[in-house]
């Protein structure tokens, strides 16, 4: 490990995306993220690298568009209302297959909503928030040291499967500090891009990376050509931390920062003689749904700061084997430890 | 006490946010866990501003402070939100230059301390802060002087570093009070 330095969750994935070859960023501000952009626009110009802000949010999506298309790593971020206003240019990202890394820290919605920390932008990141057969990649990191790690796998990620990955982060994580050591985050891979669109200096034919397919049989090929893509992410990305599963009454999942709130209910649980177990996803997309399949615990509990959009995703992974509870608050509350454990023993009552 | 979870809270202004990193600062350069959390939004200078640490030995769950051992309260309405929540035995720091009444718990241990008066007494009201920081510092022994000292040269950016000086002159005369 190398020497930490003490660095705020916005701030550090920037340093992170610059490390891992990233030098085009596209911004607009909006609460909690704008750290994030504030750190590009003073790095950026220093290292040969391009920090634009640009005039809306569409503006800066159709931007990474542009610079993705040219074989570039290129990144943008926003926060929940911004990533909505991206979702078209998200869309197209990946009907073109272009590889490029969005970041969603998220704050409480629907609508404007507030802009403390919220997890409700579960469903549109999962789900494609755009129109279409498409998905993301869906990266859920739970620490600034590893929203540093996640950032730097986003990139790889990216370019091996040209699929669009989002860094789902909330106003919590993007604000708070700790310590990140960079010298152990995963190193660039750099994908050939023989598609990219950098000129032919008259020796092949032009590249073009388009979304628009009027034959509808030409257009159904290429959606299925995807789709088989993404049965190989499926079967290949998914991926979790889970601890104390074997003995569980109950497995209680959570991503992102609640997973860190679950941690400590789970240590108050344990103290109790209460037998909590964790799957914590760390792709919501592809959900890590195996494991699922190999825990028998009398109850899933999903901690989320939302509605319970998680919960689904649950039930289809464990394919009902246990039923699925839901504890959380939304519109930037943020459940307590005392919270999860006293939903903890009142399912235990009932599942007895 | 060497780990401790914190609640500082005051107003825009105040360095509520420095203080708290230069504890966060200093327990990562300990070796120790630590998370450092603040409030944000449209915050300004007279506006509410607070910030949770959390200094540990193992992983640190979650980061907000819900039972705080030291509260710091540098103005009223922290005080009022803040006084029910702190642990038993716990410490409050009380800006008594700037509030007008007692801590009302009787199992804690309440501090007062003039820090405003005192920083406006050796020149500069914006080192309340650091006075805070002495008398925090002597009463829960959770850093050591020269680990803060420490701590302010590594941490200030090049132009800031004629400021440890004056800082550190707030923070010894905090460190004698108590």
């Amino acid at each position: 490990m190398g020497e930490k330095v003490l660095m705020k969750g916005n701030e550090a994935i920037g340093e992170a995306a610059i490390r891992s070859g990233c030098r085009h960023f596209f911004g607009y501000p909006i609460t909690p993220q704008t750290e994030l952009s504030a750190y590009m626009v003073k790095k950026m110009p220093k290292i040969g690298g391009v920090f634009l802000q640009a005039e809306s949010e569409v503006a800066a999506i159709n931007m990474v568009y542009g610079a993705a298309a040219a074989g570039v790593r290129a990144m943008t971020s926003s926060s929940s209302p911004g990533i909505s206003l991206k979702s078209e240019g998200i869309s197209y990202l990946a009907a073109g297959d272009l590889p490029c890394v969005i970041v969603n820290i998220v704050r409480g919605g629907p609508g404007l909503g507030g802009i403390q920390p919220a997890q409700s932008d579960y469903f549109q990141a999962t789900r494609g928030g755009g129109h279409g057969d498409y998905h993301l990649i869906v990266l859920a990191p739970n620490s600034v040291q590893e929203l540093v790690y996640l950032t730097a796998d986003a990139f790889n990620l990216s370019d091996e499967y040209r699929i669009p990955v989002m860094l789902l982060g909330d106003g919590t994580l993007g604000q708070m500090m700790e310590p990140v050591d960079f010298d152990s985050i995963p190193e660039p891979v750099y994908a050939e891009k023989p598609w990219a669109a950098t000129g032919t200096e008259n020796k092949r034919d032009k590249n073009v990376i388009e979304t628009l397919f009027l034959e509808a049989t030409e257009l159904e090929e290429r959606v299925l050509e995807r789709e088989k893509k993404y049965d190989v992410v499926k079967e290949k990305l998914q991926r979790y931390e889970a601890h104390n599963t074997d003995d569980a009454d109950i497995i209680i999942s959570s991503y992102g920062i609640t997973s860190r709130v679950v941690e400590t209910a789970v240590k108050i649980l344990r103290d109790e003689g209460i037998k909590a177990g964790v799957i914590r996803p760390i792709t919501l997309w592809p959900f890590p749904e195996k494991i699922y399949k190999q825990v028998k615990p009398k109850a899933f509990l999903s901690v989320e700061m939302s509605t319970g959009q998680m919960v689904e995703d649950i039930r289809l992974a464990c394919e009902c084997s246990a039923p699925v509870y839901f504890c959380g608050r939304t519109g930037g509350v943020i459940p307590t430890p005392d919270e999860v454990v006293q939903k903890v023993k009142d399912i235990l009552k009932e599942v007895k | 006490m060497e780990n401790c979870e914190v609640i500082l809270a005051g107003f825009g202004g105040q360095g509520i946010l420095f203080t708290g990193k230069l504890l966060a600062y200093a327990a990562m350069l300990k070796g120790k866990q630590l998370s450092w959390l603040p409030s944000y939004g449209p915050e300004m200078r007279g506006g509410t501003a607070n910030c949770h640490v959390i200094v540990a030995d193992e992983p640190i769950g979650s980061p907000i402070v819900t039972k705080p051992n030291i509260l710091v309260a540098m103005n009223k309405p922290p005080l009022d939100k803040f006084e029910d929540s702190v642990a038993k035995n716990g410490y409050i720091f009380v800006d008594s230059s700037l509030i007008d009444r007692r801590v009302e718990r009787t199992d804690v241990n309440a501090v007062y301390i003039d820090s405003t008066r005192i920083a406006n007494e050796i020149g500069n009201k914006n080192l309340a802060n650091m006075v805070m920081l002495g008398a925090i510092l002597k009463t829960t022994e959770v850093f050591s002087l020269s680990e803060i000292e420490e701590t302010m040269k590594k941490s200030l950016p090049a132009k800031r570093l004629p400021l440890v000086e004056t800082n550190m002159k707030a923070v010894k005369e905090g460190y004698d009070l108590v």
